[in-house]
């Protein structure tokens, strides 16, 4: 890496954690809608005991993601001309995006808000604990990414 | 009014409105660049989906069928004005009108009251208000059985459509701008308004509009929204992503002087003679 290059890497951190992060949210939201929508049917497009509030809330998420999914992109290429990609920031960036997003759909717009459940199946807790765990496990992942590849001020 | 006289006169407007563009584009391609062919493609097809939503066999289907009423909406409300915005209308009218009436014409577009009809809070609420004004109250079944209120509600949503279009993707000369980051935020806004609207229909149907119809409506009106807006997210970015280009010192020569080639070209093409500095 040339000095040139790791300095734009380090004036353009954050973004590459931005950048990881919007496109964590769009993808989890692409996967939830294409595999369990669209291919699985096992979620469903509306539950009758969808709260108002979760009904706001999905349009919410669902506008963001569709919005963070591509201005990702575009900022990923922003990286790229720049030469400012550090790939290890933004997978880490990407990790913590995709488990939030997940871990804030399987407990608050699924369980709380009662949006639709993961599959209608008589005992759901196994598919919530894998849901959660997975999103937990991607937050701490990427937390842990972000923090090893901390700039240092020397 | 019977149906064959409206038809007629939809299908006259709309042929005149084409007409009068391609005579617009040859004329003035003689004096500055060449028009784009692309442009009068999107003006013709973009013409050509608004009259098919309000005549012909999708508009007579949309009278008795929730589903056929929600396809023409798309095509009238979204996708029409998509494509005419990208037409760019504004910037061939100011390259054929002569220098004073351009010059009029632009102190129109800076005028206080063009800023309010495309500012994008205005224009999100026109279009995606108007919705839910249409969808949740008496309206719908109202406008079913009134010629006159029928005309109004569809002159509306092609209009908030294509003020919603223009207010946030600037094809044409846009004086009152506003930044990258703050449409972004308005877009997601109308988006969610959008969306919520959709499954709220999935719910609660229109009066007289049975369950069956209001369901696949509702995920026509949700997916076909998400479609079209997809496209207007990825110009926004576009648009954003070409005007932050670094510095061009900080390329070598090679890639500086593609990027010169392709600014130049972009910006012929996005804003042509009528550049309003």
């Amino acid at each position: 890496m040339t000095d040139r290059q790791h300095n734009a890497t380090h004036t353009y951190a954050s973004r590459n954690v931005w950048t990881g992060f919007l496109f964590g949210v769009g993808f989890v939201a692409f996967i939830d809608e294409m595999v369990f929508h669209q291919l699985l049917h096992w979620h469903h497009f509306y539950d009758q005991s969808t709260t108002d509030v979760g009904l706001i809330s999905d349009g919410f998420f669902h506008a963001f993601s569709w919005f963070a999914t591509v201005g990702a992109f575009f900022l990923f290429a922003d990286l790229r001309r720049r030469r400012a990609f550090w790939p290890l920031k933004t997978l880490g960036g990407t990790l913590l995006g995709a488990g939030a997003f997940q871990l804030y759909d399987g407990l608050i717009q699924h369980k709380v808000m009662r949006l639709h459940q993961i599959r209608y199946v008589p005992d759901v807790l196994p598919y919530d604990l894998v849901w959660n765990i997975s999103a937990a496990v991607m937050i701490m992942a990427g937390l842990l990414l972000i923090k090893r590849t901390r700039v240092r001020h020397d | 009014m019977t149906n064959a006289v409206m038809s007629a006169l939809i299908g006259a407007i709309g042929g005149l409105a084409i007409l009068s563009y391609v005579i617009a584009a040859t004329f003035s391609s003689r004096r500055y660049a060449k028009w784009p062919f692309y442009r009068k493609f999107f003006w013709a097809m973009g013409i050509l989906c608004a009259c098919f939503s309000v005549t012909g066999p999708l508009a007579e289907q949309a009278h008795m069928n929730f589903t056929a009423h929600m396809w023409a909406h798309l095509l009238l409300g979204m996708l029409a004005p998509l494509l005419m915005a990208l037409a760019a209308p504004v910037t061939l009218v100011l390259r054929t009108l002569r220098v004073h009436q351009a010059r009029r014409l632009t102190r129109v577009l800076r005028s206080h009251i063009v800023g309010v009809f495309t500012h994008p809070i205005v224009a999100s609420l026109l279009n995606i208000g108007g919705l839910w004004v249409l969808y949740t109250t008496e309206l719908y079944h109202y406008m079913q059985e009134n010629m006159l209120a029928h005309v109004l509600v569809h002159l509306h949503v092609f209009i908030a459509g294509y003020l919603f279009t223009i207010s946030f993707l600037y094809i044409d000369p846009t004086p009152h701008r506003y930044s990258y980051l703050y449409r972004a935020i308005i877009f997601i806004f109308a988006l969610a308004g959008h969306g919520i609207l959709s499954k709220f229909i999935y719910a609660h149907p229109p009066d007289g509009v049975p369950v069956d119809e209001a369901q696949s409506a509702s995920k026509l009106m949700y997916y076909g929204g998400d479609a079209i807006d997809l496209v207007i997210i990825v110009l926004m970015c576009l648009h954003w992503y070409q005007s932050t280009r670094p510095q061009l010192a900080h390329y070598d020569g090679k890639d500086a002087a593609i990027l010169k080639h392709q600014s130049s070209s972009f910006t012929s093409m996005s804003s042509g003679k009528g550049s309003l500095k």
